[in-house]
């Protein structure tokens, strides 16, 4: 105590120099390890798509563009076309995100604005688990539980009553297989429902009380509250969850592989055989054999990996038009 | 220990102006003409000078749950005058608030129980439609709540829920509530940026727009000018004074010059209970309870 209290008032002036040198250098490292790890995740992007361009470089300068509007892929005569699983993957996607997105938004709509308190956590603990349950678990189910059910049950009606109906008919006709493009996409709803719901859920409940309050107030029903408040302000939040999840069905494997029967033939039904791009490459890249069938397979890679930047840069402009159309900004 | 406002005026009983019922259709009582109609009526009469009944409270109590909040309060809110709730916090002069719109009822567990009469029907009966009462009882908050859309928008929808106005007539609606508002001149070259980009005080006078564009009788104001500086607050009180002819206005404050300074009759709250209930003047000269004495003079709260 003594010696700390006649240290002239110059040298407690330089020591608290020194320490805050010490903390700025501190602060200045942290910064450049957090700049690193920030680095190190476009480092990544990039690396992947150099890594992607290479391995499928013989397949780009075999077949050039032709390789996106072929629906061919014959491993025998070495001729592949990326249409069938473009195409697959895309279809199951929409199919997925059009059963999830309503489905999620009922669900998070209820869990945060109807559902009594005591219910509320029982539902949000269930839809938590769903995301938690590993694809290959929905593969099977989907595969051994859903697909036979379905083609017993529900698929022989819609055959029967909407497979004649014209224009939308020939999308559900054919025999009831179960499996298909169809099945492929509910199994993928139901996998998506959960990712979407939850951050529906989430952003739902970052609307300040008050605010709803405010639109009650005005004597508001509770859609329009949720159509005319609650959606704009979370509208960002919405379209994430929403890509989040259309970010999984795209690229979702397993499951699909499992129910979508992996059939390189294009079909107008959606109830016939098909193929997504990550269920073909978890099919075939064991039993590729020579060079251009693995470049082909690793240029199909590159088409998902170009889909879901294009997907990403889609709603990211979507989002600037909807914050232009709410009110301009000066 | 509540006092009871009906011994000390007369009371006049303004026929039911609230005519409609939950039978008709919501289209036919979402035109909310008639009582409209009833509303600039009763306007005039209230111009003479005469003291008009609009709410009454009988026995309301209020809970959270287990937790009583309100204890039988009585109480006779009169016409197109602004009265003011204070007391201090907890005291539940804003849950008395929020009993006029029923807005409680947006959270499991909270009931009331007692009878408030608007107009002489019973808003707290089961069968009252909670829309029609909010487009009745129009309710501004503590801090501003802007809709995330454009000025506007956030006056039109309001009108939107209940009436069906030509463009025309939805401008002439917007402006005449921005301008009773003060806040037409400021904003009304920008009408299409959104709400949530105003300053705070005007947020709030927007909102207030807001409120009135819906042609309530009756505003309840939650400390309206509390998250304002003094500038803005002064816009709030004078409007407050202007909006005042027209419209039933119920404010809760916390600062006892504001409820001296705009209201007509102050009803001072202490745990859960209305202690005294007289015009302004009287409560803030000469207290006939020594709680409101002790309150106004800041000895405690």
């Amino acid at each position: 105590m003594e010696q700390v209290a006649s240290i002239p008032a110059t040298a407690a002036e330089r020591i608290l120099q020194r320490r805050l040198r010490r903390g700025h250098l501190a602060d200045r490292l942290f910064a450049y390890t957090t700049m690193l790890f920030a680095g190190v995740v476009l480092f990544l992007v990039l690396a992947i798509s150099v890594a992607l361009l290479v391995g499928a470089w013989p397949a780009i300068r075999q077949f050039g563009f032709g390789f996106l509007t072929s629906a061919e892929w014959n491993p025998v005569t070495d001729n592949y076309g990326a249409v069938v699983p473009l195409v697959g993957t895309l279809v199951t996607s929409a199919i997925a995100m059009i059963i999830a997105v309503p489905v999620s938004f009922g669900i998070a709509v209820f869990i945060t604005e109807l559902a009594p308190r005591w219910l509320r956590r029982p539902i949000g603990t269930a839809v938590e688990l769903l995301a938690a349950i590993p694809s290959i678990i929905y593969g099977m189910w989907g595969l051994f539980v859903f697909a036979p059910l379905f083609a017993e049950y529900l698929q022989p009606w819609v055959i029967e009553h909407i497979g004649r109906l014209p224009l939308i008919g020939a999308l559900f006709s054919g025999p009831p297989l179960g499996i298909g493009v169809f099945t492929a996409g509910i199994i993928l709803a139901v996998m998506v429902i959960p990712f979407v719901t939850a951050v529906m859920r989430d952003v739902f409940e970052l609307v300040p009380a008050v605010l709803k309050e405010s639109a009650y107030g005005l004597g508001a029903t509770t859609w329009e509250v949720l159509r005319h408040v609650v959606l704009p302000y979370t509208k960002v939040g919405v379209a994430g969850g929403i890509m989040l999840g259309l970010g999984r069905a795209l690229g979702e494997t397993m499951a699909v592989t499992f129910v979508i029967g992996n059939a390189h033939q294009f079909n107008s039904s959606l109830f016939m055989p098909g193929n997504t791009i990550s269920s073909t490459l978890a099919n075939e890249f064991t039993e590729a054999t020579g060079e251009l069938y693995t470049a082909a397979l690793i240029e199909l890679g590159l088409v998902l990996f170009f889909i879901t930047f294009l997907v990403l840069a889609l709603a990211k402009l979507l989002l600037l038009r909807l914050t232009a159309r709410e009110g301009e900004r000066t | 220990m509540a006092y009871d406002g009906s011994s000390a005026r007369g009371r006049i009983d303004l026929r039911p102006l609230g005519s409609y019922k939950r039978e008709q259709t919501v289209e036919d009582a979402r035109a909310r003409q008639s009582w409209t109609a009833g509303v600039e009526q009763g306007a005039g009469q209230a111009a003479k000078g005469s003291a008009v009944t609009c709410i009454e409270v009988r026995d309301l109590s209020f809970f959270y749950g287990r937790y009583q909040a309100l204890q039988a309060i009585n109480l006779e809110l009169q016409a197109r005058r602004v009265t003011a709730f204070i007391g201090p916090s907890g005291c539940g002069k804003s849950t008395l608030l929020r009993t006029f719109n029923r807005i409680y009822e947006l959270y499991p567990g909270q009931y009331a129980t007692g009878e408030i009469l608007i107009d002489g029907s019973n808003i707290l009966d089961k069968r009252q439609d909670l829309n029609l009462l909010r487009a009745r009882v129009g309710m501004v908050f503590q801090k501003p709540t802007p809709f995330p859309m454009s000025i506007y928008d956030n006056i039109a929808f309001g009108v939107k829920l209940y009436q069906r106005l030509s463009r025309y007539d939805m401008d002439e609606r917007v402006e005449w509530a921005l301008r009773k508002a003060a806040l037409w001149d400021e904003v009304k070259d920008k009408l299409k940026q959104s709400g949530t980009l105003l300053s705070g005080g005007q947020q709030q006078r927007l909102c207030l727009a807001r409120a009135v564009a819906v042609k309530p009788e009756i505003l309840l104001l939650d400390e309206p000018a509390s998250a304002l500086d003094p500038i803005s607050t002064l816009k709030i009180e004078e409007l407050i004074e202007e909006l005042k002819g027209e419209y039933t206005i119920i404010i809760v404050t916390h600062n006892m010059q504001q409820a001296a300074r705009v209201s007509d009759y102050t009803a001072f709250m202490y745990l859960g209970k209305l202690v005294e209930f007289a015009d302004t003047d009287t409560i803030f000269t000469r207290p006939r309870e020594k709680e409101t004495e002790d309150y106004i003079t800041g000895r405690y709260g």
